[in-house]
Order: C-alpha cells, then sequence, then structure tokens
C-alpha cells in the first residue's frame, strides 16, 4: 500500500510538473502540428497524394516529436539530485522508471493523439479511418514512450543529449512505426500485403506496446543507476 | 578463469601473438577462400558469375551477426562481474562488426542490381539488416557521447543488450515473411542445402573473416587500453601542475 501511494505520489508530480513552467504538452503538440503542416508543403496538395503519404507523415510526426520531449525526462531529475532520493527510496527502480514514463505518455504522448483528428482533416484523409488511426496512436505512443525513456535514460549523462537520444531510438521505433503505420493505411483502405488488414497490423502494435512496457523501465532503471553513481 | 584476463597486463602480454597469429590465419583463409571462389569452382547454374560474391556477402553476414553475438556476451559480463576488459572487448568488436555489416549491406546492393533488378529493395531481410547498421552506429555513438569510460561501458551495455532483439529478426526474417532474399542455405534444418563444391571455399571464407575479426578486435582492444594507460599518465603527471597553478 505504501508502495503504491508512492507510486501515485511519483506520478502525481511528474504530471503537475511537466505542466508547470515548461508548457507541458504545447511545445510538442506544437511541434507535432507544425510538422504535419510543412508535409503538404513538400509533397503536394493533392487529395490522392495526401490519402498515399498522410498516414506516414503522422507516424513520422510523432516519431520526432516523442524524440524532442524525451531529452528532459530524466535530466532534471539527474541534475537536481532527485533521482537519487528515488534510487534510495526502496522503491523498485523498474517501477518507477515505468511510472514516470507512463506519466510522460499522459502528459505529452495523448496531447498529440487528442490534435490528432484535426490533422486528419487537414490532410483530407477520409473520416472512417480515424478512429483506427486513433486507436493505433495511442498504442504507438505509448511503445514510443517507452523506448524513448531507455534512450532518453542512457543518454542522461550528456549534456544536449537529443541527437544522441534521436539515433539510438530511432532504430528501436521501426516495429511500432511499420504495424502503426500498416493499421492506419488498412484504415483508409490502403493495407498493404504483408501487413494485411488493419486487425492485424493492430493486434501486433498492440503486443509490441505491451512488451515496450513490460521492458522498457528494466532497462531504463539500470541506465539511470549507472548515470546515477 | 575470466578473472584471470580481467587483468590489462595479463591481457596485452597474451593478446599480442594471439593478435598476429588470428590474422595470419585469417588473411590466408581469407585468400585461399576467396581465390577458391572467384576463379577455381565453377559458375553458378542460374546466377552465373554474378552468384560468386556471396563468398563474400555471406561471411560478413554472419560475421556481422556473430560479432553482435559476441558484444552481448561481452556486455553482460561488464554489467554482471564489471570487467574493464570487457567493455573494451565490446567496443573493439563494434567497431569490427560495423565494418562486417557495411561489406554485407555493400556486396547485397552490387550482388542484388542484376539479380533483382535493383541496387535496394525495402525487403525484410534488408530492412533489418539496415537496422543493424543502425543499431551498431548508436552503440558507438553513445560510446563516443559520455565522457566517463566507465558509465559509457554501462550505458553502452544496455543499449548492446536491448539491441539484441534485433539479431533473431535477422535471421527469421525470410522465414516468418514473403521475402525476395532467399532463405537459409547453410544453416537450417535438415543441413546445408548448398553443393559442397560452394559450401568449401564459404566456409573457410568464413573462418579467415573470423580471424580477421577476432584479430581487428584484439588490435581495437590493444589500441583502447594503451590510449587509457597514456590518459592515465598524463592525469597524474598534470596534477601537481594545476594544484600549483591554483
Amino acid at each position: 500500500m505504501k508502495l503504491g501511494s508512492a507510486l501515485w505520489a511519483l506520478f502525481g508530480r511528474d504530471l503537475s510538473q511537466a505542466w508547470a513552467g515548461g508548457g507541458g504538452a504545447l511545445l510538442p503538440m506544437g511541434f507535432f502540428v507544425g510538422a504535419v503542416t510543412l508535409a503538404p508543403l513538400a509533397i503536394g496538395t493533392e487529395i490522392d497524394r495526401l490519402l498515399i503519404a498522410g498516414p506516414g507523415v503522422l507516424w513520422i510526426a510523432l516519431a520526432l516529436a516523442t524524440l524532442l520531449s524525451a531529452e528532459r525526462l530524466f535530466q532534471g531529475e539527474l541534475e537536481d539530485g532527485s533521482l537519487d532520493l528515488l534510487l534510495l527510496s526502496g522503491v523498485p527502480g523498474y517501477l518507477w522508471a515505468l511510472v514516470k514514463a507512463l506519466a510522460h505518455v499522459v502528459a505529452t504522448g495523448l496531447p498529440l493523439v487528442a490534435v490528432t483528428p484535426l490533422l486528419w482533416m487537414m490532410l483530407r484523409l477520409p473520416f472512417e479511418g480515424l478512429p483506427l488511426a486513433i486507436l493505433a496512436l495511442i498504442l504507438g505512443t505509448i511503445s514510443f514512450q517507452l523506448i524513448a525513456a531507455v534512450a532518453a535514460a542512457l543518454a542522461s549523462g550528456v549534456r544536449r543529449g537529443v541527437l544522441l537520444i534521436a539515433l539510438i531510438a530511432l532504430p528501436l521505433f521501426a516495429p511500432t512505426a511499420i504495424f502503426g503505420a500498416a493499421a492506419c493505411y488498412a484504415g483508409v483502405g490502403l493495407g498493404g500485403v504483408t501487413t494485411g488488414e488493419g486487425q492485424t497490423a493492430l493486434l501486433l502494435l498492440a503486443a509490441l506496446s505491451l512488451a515496450s512496457v513490460a521492458l522498457c523501465p528494466f532497462a531504463a532503471a539500470a541506465a539511470l543507476k549507472s548515470a546515477a553513481e | 578463469m575470466f578473472s584471470r584476463y580481467a587483468n590489462p597486463m595479463r591481457f596485452m602480454a597474451l593478446s599480442q601473438p594471439l593478435m598476429w597469429g588470428a590474422l595470419a590465419i585469417g588473411l590466408g583463409l581469407t585468400s585461399y577462400g576467396i581465390y577458391q571462389g572467384l576463379f577455381v569452382v565453377p559458375a553458378d547454374f542460374r546466377q552465373g558469375d554474378a552468384a560468386r560474391i556471396m563468398f563474400v556477402h555471406v561471411p560478413s553476414a554472419w560475421m556481422s551477426m556473430g560479432a553482435y553475438v559476441g558484444m552481448v556476451i561481452a556486455s553482460v559480463t561488464s554489467l554482471v562481474w564489471r570487467h574493464v576488459v570487457a567493455d573494451i572487448a565490446a567496443r573493439a568488436t563494434a567497431v569490427i562488426g560495423l565494418a562486417f555489416t557495411a561489406v554485407c549491406l555493400i556486396t547485397g546492393s552490387i550482388w542484388g542490381k542484376p539479380m533483382w533488378g535493383a541496387y535496394w529493395a525495402w525487403d525484410p531481410r534488408l530492412t533489418a539488416m539496415l537496422i543493424q547498421l543502425l543499431i551498431y552506429l548508436a552503440y558507438l555513438g553513445l560510446w563516443a557521447a559520455i565522457e566517463d569510460s566507465n558509465k559509457a561501458g554501462r550505458a553502452a551495455a544496455i543499449l548492446c543488450i536491448v539491441g539484441a532483439v534485433n539479431i533473431p529478426i535477422i535471421r527469421f526474417s525470410v522465414e516468418w515473411t514473403q521475402s525476395l532474399h532467399q532463405g537459409p542455405s547453410v544453416i537450417r534444418d535438415g543441413g546445408p542445402a548448398m553443393d559442397p563444391l560452394y559450401l568449401t571455399p564459404l566456409l573457410i571464407t568464413a573462418l579467415g573473416f573470423l580471424g580477421l575479426l577476432i584479430a581487428g578486435t584484439l588490435a581495437g582492444m590493444r589500441a583502447d587500453i594503451y590510449n587509457r594507460w597514456t590518459e592515465a599518465t598524463l592525469a597524474r603527471s598534470q596534477r601537481p601542475m594545476t594544484t600549483a597553478g591554483a
């Protein structure tokens, strides 16, 4: 019970901290919208081009927005010493790493999904594909954020580590991006040959998200323990 | 038994003859195998002379994955027993593994043009190998970014273990999916599906590449240890000067 309340306190603290001063999700949301806006300008605004490029653009923008916001995930804690307190608290490392990552999902990941309907309309994608896309993006942002948390923990001792986080996390993003985008494409009637219908891709995406939630906290906690020494 | 070689002094004494021996055997077997593959073995029935690039492509793919497996073992050793030499070994192996991965991708691309009509295809096997290259780059990037070599070693070891998920993906990508790349024809259930005429030079080249991998890794480790000694010596000699200056 004491463990549960400690983890709740950490969750609440991280959420309120995300909105205090740093502007919370506004920065990654602004980046997400800006990046997606640039795409039609670069690719072309014809409706058939946007249909082919749109869902993929959303996933690339989501991946990049996740990377940009991941840098601050552990760096502040490492600098002000609260990471040492967490390490001393007796709470298992993988648990508080998981809680911090999930708080980050709620604080910055889900707001990105919340603006997706607007972007979906801007990309002129068919609305019947939107529910599947939102479900896929929720699962995808969980997986992306957990993987990015490992990269952020590994790079936490490095100043301006955002490029290093990108270098580490991008290859590990590949399976999530493949099945996430495949689910979205199936939703707009462009299902691929290998990934089949939206349901198959969505189930594989869900499996990847669960695997990330189960495995990534261990790696992140080990990396933070080493960085704090 | 391990801890005997965790001592850098003992490692330096032992590794020098080992490195030269591995280099000599590696160069010898590689030149024999590649000579056989390029000039002696008859051209392939369907692919003609183009199939000869197999004698470089396949062994370098094996070395790319083998080097990574070696790095994972070294990383676990480093995390569990805190061996500095294991850290140094993993990093030195990564440099050679990265080179073999690049050779594998380049030769595969050259082979793909006449056979598939394109230098590159986003096929599962090819994509997984490209991701392997990126993982090697991320691993070496992490080493380069963290200044404290003990912390860098531990962070890199964790990344190495995380990145190991890609090794089975490479291995099974041609079995789980409809792939442009051919399935396994050497290491598979029911034994090799390749004629001994081709298999023998292929395995000889692979052993030669393994010799080169070992020699290159040992050379990198020795250079790294010399580097650390130099830095330690410099740090020792500079300490009195900085205190006098302050």
